[in-house]
């Protein structure tokens, strides 16, 4: 039986849907009873749902109205007690809540932890094992990777940088540890152990700002649209964005302005980039060659490769799909409300495996199984991806929290004139908690970075 | 063709640092012991420097004596100089140094041995090992006696396929001129170990006479009488001097000109050597903008003349080291007594191992020290105790023994070697502890005493004295606990002396102890103390002036032994996992982790696989209950 308590989003978001808080454990009920108005949740039934609200304890605000569903122990999804809030849509609302609720005791479960407990528990039949174990390869392989594919570069480069600056730190303290009379280096003074840890703690609190406002995510995943001219790459856009903001024209090549839509189809963040430079076609494979477009094309994430059905198959096109070849793309074959001149049988042999997809974009038509190939392209199988929009940036949230928190104990150790070499736990935990971020726990840098800064030995 | 030479229930092929622990913990617990040695003169002989602890290693040294082995009594004996190293630091980090008066340190050891019941030592040199249906039954040695065990264990060092380099000169030996070991080598081949190849060096000795000893800098021992064992109780106090001085742009040029001449670096693919133990070569290429490199000169005894000059290890030809060496300041005209040189072995890929020490593929061969690719007389010592105890546990049914790696630096080494392997000669820096608060010199007997006593290594004796320590420390913790220290004259006096602020209101002594700027010894006289021994005393003070530290690292520990308990099958079989990485598969398969908490530290094992791990164990425990 696990004993810590867990939380996570357990919803797919959509605007003005409602969004569900999901928390599994011993603590699921006072944790949400502390931070409830409303009706004592320790007192009422198993099985009942509440309105009231979500204060913030650190300003005793409200945050967020919800209702709330308190489920007891053994009959529920993972026969610990379960506590479910449902919040009024809004990933600020929802975030906010989840937030709440990881500073007050409970854990961010991690990917398919909620089902790994159902079936530790008993819950889940043991035929289904296989299953589990497929649900959390497959969710912790696509929450790393989304999580990293969002993240901007610019940010993993600054907490690179901080985790660097650390590291140095860290071994100046172990190399006057291990090598007490190695006279190369000053011993580490409290006093520039203090200048350090201030500077770090400054620009995680940055961050932290930062990624309150959600910028730390790039605005989902880039991708491009390509095909050749008035083959429908603007309706597809607007089909995508349900928004004109694109110019939809009959002459070829009026897409003036580069356009940047943020779009969630079913779970997944994307960010549709129609720049001149993908758009025009054959001026990218013609002028500089194929491979070099290659290059432009796989800075996206995912390619929409769109086709006329109503034309044949031209030497652009064969161009274009050896300039995708080997990255995520979907063929989509437009304007399937004219008539067929497109060889289809050939398409299929080029896509290579790539999901080809049949649409009328006029008519609304194959947009419904666009949007399934977008979401199985990323989360393959039949897994609930809601959680993973958001997962990562709740993550980054509250890892910089705790590498904060981490940073400000060494602080006090310092204050409090600690040792260095006990104030160092905590700056080694700070750089732990920051190399989580981005995906970076090797646990050996520490003894290279010693051996590449310092000459030491007999 | 060979002799039935006898039977027994442990040999131990070597008589190393590894070699004498392993021999003397079988024969303790009651296993009929057999020790095999080259030459019976070279008994724990220390082949490079002349010192034993230093950071984390000198805790490994109170950790093995706690247990119940020999090093830190002997070390105790024959030290010319001890040192408490950083001690303007915390507790955790504080670590015994001695430098060994080399040829005593071999006296000593050889008479311990000679006197251990249960302990046979002999003179002879291993072929080959008997091995029956897979599993390991015997040795057998070049004069072709066969003898007949239960378990082995083969602390050979650098000895197996030794090769020393000098320049250009190449020869197969082991260190310092020792016969090497070849059979052996190729017959631990044949038997499907797989060996690696690593090289470490040692710098040339000068005699003491030739060095101006006035152009360098001493560095004195202690004057305060300081212990590795929790049983000395007499102290050297005559003590010798070691001396510091540099190597300079002279050295330097002399290096840099001849450095194509080094075997090192002479186009030649060699073993791979330790990043923490560079060659002065090394250090003068990899990090070519230092003026200097520190050099220290250290006795190798009071009945010898010998002088190891540590810092400048080296494989340069004999013609250069003169040199080099006289370039040095205060070596102007110093006359070198043996060349430096580096040495080329096998040693076993440490990943072949138990965390018994045992190994996965021979039933009863155990292997411990430098041949699993450590580097260190403390690392060789600590391995060589735990290889004995589990070789003997073995034969007497007994539990095996694993320490974890928040009991002992001990348990930290053999987890890292095992679980992670290594690609380097290892040493052990405190850095790879994760809980060294909890891991400290000064607490290594309530760490392992209790154990070393179960196993029957800690005689009733100091057992009984430890358990009265304990006590005695618990008493006085309470006794803080309760005691008020009020507002006085007197109070405020003794706090203002040491620089922290006067009292305003009663405060329990205990809290008051938690002030970074006092100690107990300070407030004695302010707090009633009664008569306790330091020991006592620094025991109280330490546990109640980190008490918030170490209650977040036993927190820490709490959260690792969980995973330690989720053990995994010896049967599971790894392929059958559909959810795994491959990578971490091929990791799981060779390791063989025992707990999900050890493959959880492989790494290339994330925690996706973990927790399909988890939950595949979790089913085969399902469906055992349902039958």
């Amino acid at each position: 039986m696990e004993t810590d308590t867990i939380t996570a989003i357990s919803t797919p978001v959509g605007e003005g849907a409602i969004a569900i808080v999901r928390l599994s454990g011993p603590e699921a009920i006072p944790i949400t009873a502390k931070l409830f108005k409303g009706k004592n949740l320790r007192k009422v039934e198993s099985h009942t749902i509440h309105y009231g609200k979500i204060m913030d304890p650190q300003t005793n605000e409200v945050a967020e109205e919800v209702m709330v569903s308190v489920m007891r122990s053994p009959k529920t999804f993972t026969r610990e007690d379960v506590v479910e809030i449902n919040c009024h849509g809004g990933m600020v609302a929802v975030n906010r809540v989840l937030e709440i609720i990881l500073g007050s005791g409970a854990r961010l479960a991690e990917p398919g932890e909620f089902t790994k407990r159902a079936f530790l528990n008993g819950r889940i039949d043991l035929s289904q094992a296989e299953a589990v174990m497929d649900l959390i390869r497959a969710k912790t392989d696509k929450a790393m990777s989304v999580a990293l594919k969002q993240m901007d570069g610019r940010l993993s480069g600054l907490i690179e940088r901080l985790r660097q600056d650390l590291l140095e730190t860290v071994a100046h303290v172990e190399v006057n540890i291990d090598y007490p009379e190695y006279d190369d280096v000053e011993e580490m003074s409290h006093d520039t152990m203090r200048k350090k840890t201030k500077e770090v703690h400054a620009e995680i609190e940055n961050l932290l700002q930062v990624a309150k406002q959600g910028k730390i995510l790039r605005e989902g995943l880039a991708t491009a649209i390509i095909g050749r001219p008035n083959v429908g790459k603007s309706s597809l856009m607007n089909t995508l964005v349900q928004e004109n903001k694109a110019i939809v024209t009959e002459v070829p090549g009026t897409t003036r302005d580069i356009i940047e839509e943020y779009v969630n189809v079913r779970g997944v963040p994307l960010r549709l980039v129609d720049t001149a430079g993908i758009r025009e076609t054959e001026d990218i494979v013609e002028k500089i060659g194929v491979e070099r477009s290659r290059q432009v094309l796989k800075e996206s994430d995912l390619i929409l490769f769109v086709l006329n059905y109503n034309d044949v198959l031209t030497e652009e096109d064969e161009k274009l799909f050896k300039a995708i070849q080997g990255l995520d793309y979907i063929v989509i074959i437009n304007k399937t409300d004219l008539d067929q001149k497109l060889d289809l049988a050939r398409v299929k042999e080029l896509a290579e495996g790539n999901p080809v997809v049949t649409t009328s974009l006029i008519e609304e038509a194959g947009v419904d199984e666009l949007e399934k190939a977008i979401s199985t392209t990323f989360f393959e199988g039949e897994i609930d991806t809601g959680d993973l929009t958001y997962v990562s940036n709740v993550r980054h949230i509250q890892l910089l929290k705790q590498a904060k928190q981490a940073l400000e104990d060494a602080m006090e150790g310092l204050k409090l004139e600690m040792p260095l070499d006990i104030v160092q736990i905590d700056v080694t935990r700070t750089w732990e908690f920051l190399g989580e971020i981005i995906g970076d726990t090797a646990s050996d840098s520490l003894i290279d970075q010693l051996f590449s800064q310092f000459c030491l030995g007999k | 063709m060979t002799y039935d030479a006898g039977h027994y229930d442990v040999i131990v092929v070597g008589a190393g640092h590894a070699g004498v622990e392993a021999g003397l913990a079988a024969a303790k617990m009651g296993a009929k012991t057999l020790m095999l040695t080259l030459n019976l003169d070279m008994i724990a002989f220390m082949p490079c420097n002349p010192s034993i602890g230093g950071p984390a290693k000198g805790i490994v040294v109170r950790e093995i004596d706690a247990l119940g082995g020999v090093m830190g009594k002997v070390i105790d004996k024959t030290y010319i100089q001890m040192r408490l190293l950083n001690t303007g630091k915390g507790p955790a980090v504080q670590a015994l140094r001695a430098q060994a008066d080399k040829p005593l340190y071999i006296k000593e050891m050889k008479n311990i041995i000679e006197n251990e019941k249960n302990l046979t030592l002999r003179q002879g040199m291993v072929d080959s090992l008997i091995v029956e249906d897979g599993v390991c039954k015997g040795v057998i040695t070049e004069t072709h006696a066969a003898y007949r065990a239960e378990t082995v264990i083969i602390t050979t060092g650098t000895f197996m396929r030794g090769k020393v380099l000098m320049g250009d000169l190449e020869y197969e030996s082991g260190p310092n001129n020792q016969r090497p070991t070849i059979k052996l080598s190729e017959n631990l081949e044949e038997l499907g170990l797989e060996i690696t190849r690593f090289k470490t060096g040692t710098p040339p000795r000068v005699n003491s006479h030739t060095i101006d000893y006035s152009k360098t800098e001493i560095q004195p021992g202690d004057e305060k009488p300081q212990s590795f064992s929790y049983e000395t109780t007499e102290y050297i106090t005559d003590q010798i001097p070691c001396w510091l001085t540099y190597t300079n742009e002279f050295t330097h040029e002399i290096i840099n000109e001849n450095l194509s001449l080094s075997s090192m670096y002479s186009g030649m693919k060699r073993g791979t050597g330790p990043r923490y133990c560079p060659s002065i070569e090394d250090k003068i290429v990899r990090f070519n903008d230092k003026p200097h490199h520190q050099i220290f000169l250290e006795p190798e005894g009071r009945d010898t003349e010998e002088v190891y000059v540590q810092g400048l290890s080296t494989s340069l030809p004999e013609s250069i080291q003169h040199g080099m060496v006289r370039s040095v300041k205060g070596l102007e005209n110093a006359e070198i007594m043996r060349a430096g040189y580096a040495i080329e072995y096998d040693a076993i890929v440490p990943t072949q191992l138990w965390p018994t020490l045992e190994t996965k593929n021979i039933p009863g061969l155990f292997t411990a020290g430098q041949i699993n690719g450590t580097s260190g007389y403390e690392e060789a010592a600590a391995q060589g105790i735990m290889s004995g105890i589990n070789a003997a546990a073995k034969v007497l049914g007994k539990d095996p023994v694993i320490l974890d790696r928040s009991q002992a630096y001990i348990g930290v080494l053999i987890d890292d070697l095992v679980t992670k392997g290594t690609n380097e000669p290892y040493r052990l820096l405190t850095s790879r502890a994760e809980y060294r608060l909890l891991l400290r010199h000064d607490n290594a007997d309530l760490r392992m005493t209790e154990l070393g006593h179960q196993l029957g290594l800690i005689s009733e004796e100091r057992y009984a004295k430890f358990v009265e320590k304990y006590r005695l420390v618990e008493e006085e913790k309470k006794r803080l606990q309760k005691l008020v220290v009020k507002p006085s004259p007197e109070v405020n006096g003794i706090l203002e002396e040491a620089g922290a602020a006067p009292l305003k209101e009663a405060l329990k002594a205990y809290d008051l102890l938690k002030r970074p700027e006092l100690s107990y010894d300070l407030l004695a006289p302010i707090i009633d103390a009664p008569e306790l021994s330091n020991e006592v005393t620094d025991q109280v003070g330490i546990q109640i002036k980190y008490e918030g530290y170490i209650k977040k690292a036993n927190e820490q520990v709490d959260r690792m032994l969980k995973m330690e308990d989720k053990k995994i099958p010896s049967d599971i079989d790894y392929d059958d996992i559909g959810g795994l990485a491959t990578e971490a598969k091929e990791k799981l398969k060779k390791v063989r982790p025992l707990s999900v908490g050890q493959a959880s530290r492989i790494s290339g094992v994330n925690p996706a696989d973990i927790s399909i791990l988890i939950v595949y164990i979790e089913q085969g425990n399902i469906a055992r209950l349902a039958n």
